[in-house]
């Protein structure tokens, strides 16, 4: 099946010969060491750097998980990872219903798909920081909305969620909805574009309306779809960053704070990077809270579907 | 026998009547509309703001029409050549261009490196390969915080502090664990006889990668280029992080200024400088389309 690099056969061959056998391997090496310094070194560092007494710079002094201890205790931790929670479910939900409506739509053979397409996928290319300053501007009551119902004559217009501590992080996910729907449409519409049309003809032939072949049969058949796009939002929710750092940079007060500014602010304003680390390194559990199951799921379906087709 | 394209032949809306049919693609239609309105507003506005003269956006805010006698492209100029970010009075310009120096070398790196690395691991068997493509995998669920003190470490002792140089180090390296996967995941359905036939002719490593897997390679290219760009073009905690003042990157520079809460603002100006930093990744998502979408499912998907 793949090419070979049996150490057999080279056996009698020239040293040239093995040398040249050698050179993928060779090739590899540079990168085998930068994905191992990576993802392994640099993981172990991190986690070293939170479980010592580190302030403003290393120090190999290891005091525990007392950091982990004081984090946890802070009330602006357990504000972002409340938010974490509310703006991840939300986010991801809403992302998921818009990509389905905007799936559908675009599936019932529209003209002009691609532009269609083209419109709703385009947020996803530029940055989280245009997202978030342009949405700014629109939310904030001295530039956007609010003023321009004040200026058509509608005195009473109020719409501040943007400075409102309890509605500012919905601002966050509705920005978020619209840098990623289009993503979650992308996907959704590949997925209904390989249902089976047997399928839908069946039950149109048994008088079922559109509407309910696709709640009842098309869009429950491309479940696994959903699945993905759900633990990739998830993710991108996990590690949200810039979109809030732009949008809101986390305030009024700490009404918007993700985990991800938590450990910007420790490590490099606060001059705490042991907490810093700890804080990163919370993150990197709830990621593995989240692919590790779909990973072991995934490998679990692709062996089922392999006994299935022997 | 039906083959897979009768999905094109079933009509969701014939079950109905003439009108029904009407109807039905007048709501299609209508709904579709309506969230085009809604994606493409935002940055409509922004971008007819800086046409917009300060004292108009005052009074108003963002939300309101140009007029067409003060009308202008001038704030376009200073956005690029004379505005105060930092201090320093020379426009997005020099961020622009630390942009362009950091994404272009990078993005070129990091695929050539991915494409040989994709090739290897998927074309040639060894000892532990397996494991090896796991771990670069790995890379690219690395949460960008766990490697934040650790990056600033060896860019300390690199030399690489404060310099673009630096950033094009760290988003090689990072970005390498997405192209070789990207680049596996293409070249695994390349038929494995046409390798073997081609070693039993006598060619070898390089000769395969040259004449078989390369001229084979121009799509992966194109998703890998495409995806590396926006990404690195994008990024901004590595460009806050490891640069300051002139060295940033236009994302650190636009939250420079947008951010600080302090002094007059120009939104026209500043318009204008967030539509150009949103414009070379629009320019090629317009001018890559299908192999966008290819790339995002191929990333997600995996």
């Amino acid at each position: 099946m793949q090419a070979h690099t049996p150490n057999s056969q080279t056996s009698q061959a020239s040293l040239g010969q093995r040398l040249a056998n050698l050179t993928p391997q060779m090739v590899l090496a540079p990168t085998i060491f930068l994905a191992f310094a990576y993802v392994v070194g640099f993981s172990i560092w991190t986690i070293w750097i939170s479980l010592s007494t580190s302030t403003l710079l290393p120090d190999p002094t290891y005091q525990g998980f007392e950091e982990y201890a004081k984090l946890w205790g802070s009330k602006r931790w357990t504000v972002a990872y409340q938010n974490l929670f509310v703006f991840g479910a939300l986010y991801v939900v809403g992302s998921l219903a818009a990509g389905t409506v905007l799936a559908v739509l675009i599936d019932q053979r529209v003209k002009f798909e691609a532009v269609w397409r083209t419109i709703y996928l385009y947020p996803l290319a530029i940055s989280f920081i245009v997202t978030g300053t342009v949405w700014r501007w629109i939310f904030h009551p001295n530039t956007g909305v609010e003023r321009a119902l004040h200026d058509m004559g509608w005195l009473a217009a109020k719409f501040d969620w943007i400075t409102d501590r309890d509605l500012a992080l919905y601002v966050v996910v509705i920005t978020g909805m619209w840098h990623a729907s289009g993503f979650a449409m992308a996907l959704i519409l590949a997925g209904l574009r390989s249902v089976d049309g047997d399928l839908v003809k069946a039950a149109q032939i048994d008088g079922a309306s559109m509407p309910r072949i696709y709640r009842k049969v098309v869009l429950p058949t491309i479940w696994p779809i959903f699945i993905a796009v759900t633990v990739v939002l998830l993710q991108f929710a996990i590690k949200t960053y810039d979109l809030v750092v732009a949008l809101t940079q986390g305030g009024p007060g700490v009404a918007t704070t993700v985990p991800a500014i938590v450990v910007y602010d420790l490590m490099f304003q606060r001059g705490q990077i042991a907490q810093g680390a700890a804080a990163a390194v919370m993150i990197l559990v709830a990621l593995a809270f989240v692919l590790v199951p779909y990973a072991l799921w995934s490998a679990w379906q692709s062996r089922k579907e392999g006994a299935r087709h022997g | 026998m039906a083959d897979t394209s009768t999905h094109e032949q079933f009509d969701p809306l014939a079950t109905g009547g003439m009108r029904r049919r009407i109807t039905s693609k007048g709501i299609v239609y209508g709904a579709l509309s309506v969230f085009a309105l809604i994606y493409i507003a935002p940055l409509l506005i922004i971008l007819l703001n800086t046409l917009r003269p300060l004292e108009d956006i005052v009074r108003t805010g963002f939300i309101a029409l140009p007029d067409a006698e003060t009308m202008t492209l001038r704030y376009w100029g200073e956005a690029w050549g004379s505005f105060c970010i930092g201090g320093t009075c020379e426009g997005v310009s020099r961020f622009y261009k630390n942009s362009l120096l950091m994404t272009i070398p990078a993005t070129i790196l990091s695929t050539m490196i991915g494409l040989l690395n994709g090739y290897i691991l998927s074309k040639w068997r060894f000892r532990y390969d397996g494991l090896i493509f796991g771990l670069i995998t790995l890379g690219v669920f690395m949460p960008q915080q766990m490697t934040l003190l650790p990056w600033a470490f060896v860019l300390g002792k690199l030399g690489l502090s404060n310099t673009i140089a630096g950033l094009v180090f760290v988003h090689t390296v990072q970005g390498i664990s997405f192209t070789t996967l990207f680049c596996r995941n293409y070249f695994v359905s390349i038929p494995d006889d046409l390798i073997k036939a081609a070693r039993i002719d006598g060619a070898g490593f390089w000769r395969i990668f040259r004449r078989i897997i390369l001229p084979l390679s121009p799509p992966i290219v194109i998703v890998t280029v495409i995806w590396q760009f926006t990404g690195i073009w994008n990024e901004f905690l590595f460009g806050t992080v490891f640069t300051s003042g002139g060295n940033q990157p236009i994302t650190s520079a636009i939250v420079a200024f947008s951010g600080s809460g302090t002094g007059e603002r120009h939104y026209n100006i500043e318009a204008a400088a967030v539509i150009m930093a949103a414009l070379p990744p629009l320019f090629i998502y317009i001018a890559g389309g299908k192999y966008f979408v290819r790339g995002l499912t191929q990333g997600a998907v995996k």
